[in-house]
């Protein structure tokens, strides 16, 4: 999820298009059933009522924490594995079948896997979101690690700079647009496949809370909680990737 | 205080291997010299004879030749860091120009000697700036900056005045010979400019082009201080011309292909 806040685009654009959105939003609820798809108003009004039972705040939470440890989880594993698997020839040649293995296998196969290894716990559903998530992140660090400009290292080396200086002044900056890449992207696939791990196996989150409203047919709720999450999601990256990005590739612009 | 940095080189030969590992490249061939302690040398050459590849390996970065380079009984890698100005300023762009500088040094009081030495080559403005918002020439400055804060007892500079105007250029000769005489720098400079080399080094190694062997050893007795662009350096040097033509067919050519640039 990419909320491109770049210098020059233009905000009433931005506000223009999304009040269209809800216009059209709405006159196609006038014109469908009711039923089947809710207004704005009354999705707005069904966050509210959500967010007053307090349920929402509790299933939203729950589904957040779970997202933020398996995002920690996937990336870490797969920052350490696509530097080692960009430097060093072997292991990228070892590793590389099991790879496209991992990439190639669909989530709902890891996540069922997952519950029958390891029980319908909390461990067997944040290890099937990071088994998910970490391939990519594997595959995004390998192609950094491969492009990190070999003359600056020879500078570190040069006067003799120490481990320190040389991992995170030389070394990690040159990592930075990549990591930053690979947590937009992992923090928007982790969301959306932490909603399935709960829907077939939780008794708590969004994805749970959907699939009760889902054997109800609370169209009215399920937009009220996708939209309630989104907005989570869409903070955690203004507020925190974009100033993030900002920061370190402030040397850009 | 005891002289560092007595250089021993015996280079039989540094080959590059192409990826493919079927064609090599050998770029330098017998390269026998040392320099002494504190003295200036510099080596002159035409474009691709290995005068880089030669810095790299006394740097310590570049251990894959056969042969040997020894300073003071030891490997490079072994002992104190040199100042290492390379061809291209090779800043890291996410640093600004006084944290490019700063990361080189331990020293305690390095905020300050940093900004001495900027304001001493002109950049006092630029403190802040990223490397990406200079000129060429400017990142040449930082570069040079970065390689003389420690005022290293060896300094490698790889044609480190190159395509800056003349005026900048010989501020920062004198600037470099004021260090070196400082704390009595082994330096090892390479050119291809012949005017230069004779306005700074003790010493001249021409090496001939690829593979570079090095053809001509001349020791430069002109007393210093010494005038850049001076009588007695062009008289030098067309003598040195005129004894050695075959200098002519590599150095000459360069130079002018310098100056078309």
């Amino acid at each position: 999820m990419n909320l491109n806040l770049r210098k020059g685009s233009n905000p009433r654009l931005r506000i223009a298009s999304l009040v269209l959105f809800i216009a059209i939003w709405q006159l196609a609820a006038i014109v469908v059933e009711r039923q089947l798809l809710p207004g704005p108003q009354q999705v707005f009004f069904s966050i509210v009522d959500h967010l007053g039972q307090g349920e929402l705040i509790f299933h939203l939470s729950t589904t957040l924490a779970r997202v933020v440890v398996s995002f920690i989880c996937a990336m870490a594993l797969g920052v350490a594995l696509g530097i080692v698997m960009g430097r060093n020839r072997n292991w990228d040649a070892a590793l590389d079948g099991m790879l496209v293995l991992a990439l190639n296998l669909p989530a709902l196969v890891t996540i069922i896997l997952c519950y029958l290894w390891f029980g319908l716990g909390e461990f067997a559903a944040i290890l099937a979101v990071a088994i998910n998530k970490f391939p990519v992140v594997v595959v995004n660090m390998r192609e950094g690690a491969r492009a990190v400009d070999q003359d600056l290292l020879q500078v570190a080396k040069a006067f003799r700079l120490d481990w320190r200086k040389r991992w995170f002044r030389v070394y990690l900056p040159q990592l930075y647009p990549y990591l930053l890449a690979s947590a937009r992207s992992g923090l928007a696939l982790v969301w959306k496949i932490v909603l399935v791990v709960e829907l077939l196996g939780r008794s708590n989150g969004v994805g749970f809370q959907l699939g009760i409203y889902f054997q109800f047919f609370d169209i009215t709720s399920i937009l009220a909680y996708s939209f309630a999450f989104i907005a989570v999601v869409m903070a955690i990256e203004y507020l925190l990737i974009t100033p993030l990005d900002r920061r370190l590739m402030r040397w850009r612009s | 205080m005891a002289l560092l940095n007595m250089i021993e080189i015996d280079v039989s030969s540094k080959t590059y291997h192409r990826d493919d590992d079927r064609s090599e490249l050998v770029v330098l061939r017998n390269i026998r010299f040392s320099v002494e302690p504190g003295q200036f040398c510099c080596i002159v050459g035409p474009s691709g004879c290995g005068k880089t590849s030669l810095l790299n390996m006394i740097s310590g970065i570049d251990e894959d030749f056969s042969g040997s380079v020894v300073i003071d009984g030891g490997a490079p890698s072994a002992g104190p860091p040199p100042g290492y100005m390379f061809q291209s300023s090779r800043l890291l762009p996410w640093l600004r120009v006084r944290e490019n500088v700063e990361l080189v040094t331990e020293a305690t009081d390095a905020r300050a000697r940093v900004a001495g030495l900027l304001n001493e080559i002109g950049l006092e403005d630029f403190v802040d700036a990223y490397p990406g918002q200079l000129s060429g020439g400017m990142r040449r400055r930082v570069a040079l900056a970065r390689a003389i804060v420690n005022e290293p007892s060896l300094l490698l500079l790889d044609e480190p005045f190159l395509s800056l105007d003349t005026p900048v250029a010989n501020r920062l000769r004198r600037l470099l010979i004021d260090v070196c005489a400082r704390r009595s720098s082994t330096v090892l400079f390479v050119t291809h400019d012949l005017r230069e080399a004779l306005y700074l080094a003790d010493r001249l190694l021409f090496i001939s082009s690829r593979p570079g062997e090095i053809v001509l050893d001349q020791l430069v007795d002109i007393p210093r201080p010494r005038i850049p662009e001076g009588e007695d350096i062009e008289l030098l040097r067309l003598e040195l011309l005129r004894k050695n033509p075959q200098l002519l067919s590599g150095l000459l050519e360069t130079d002018e292909n310098d100056y078309q640039k």
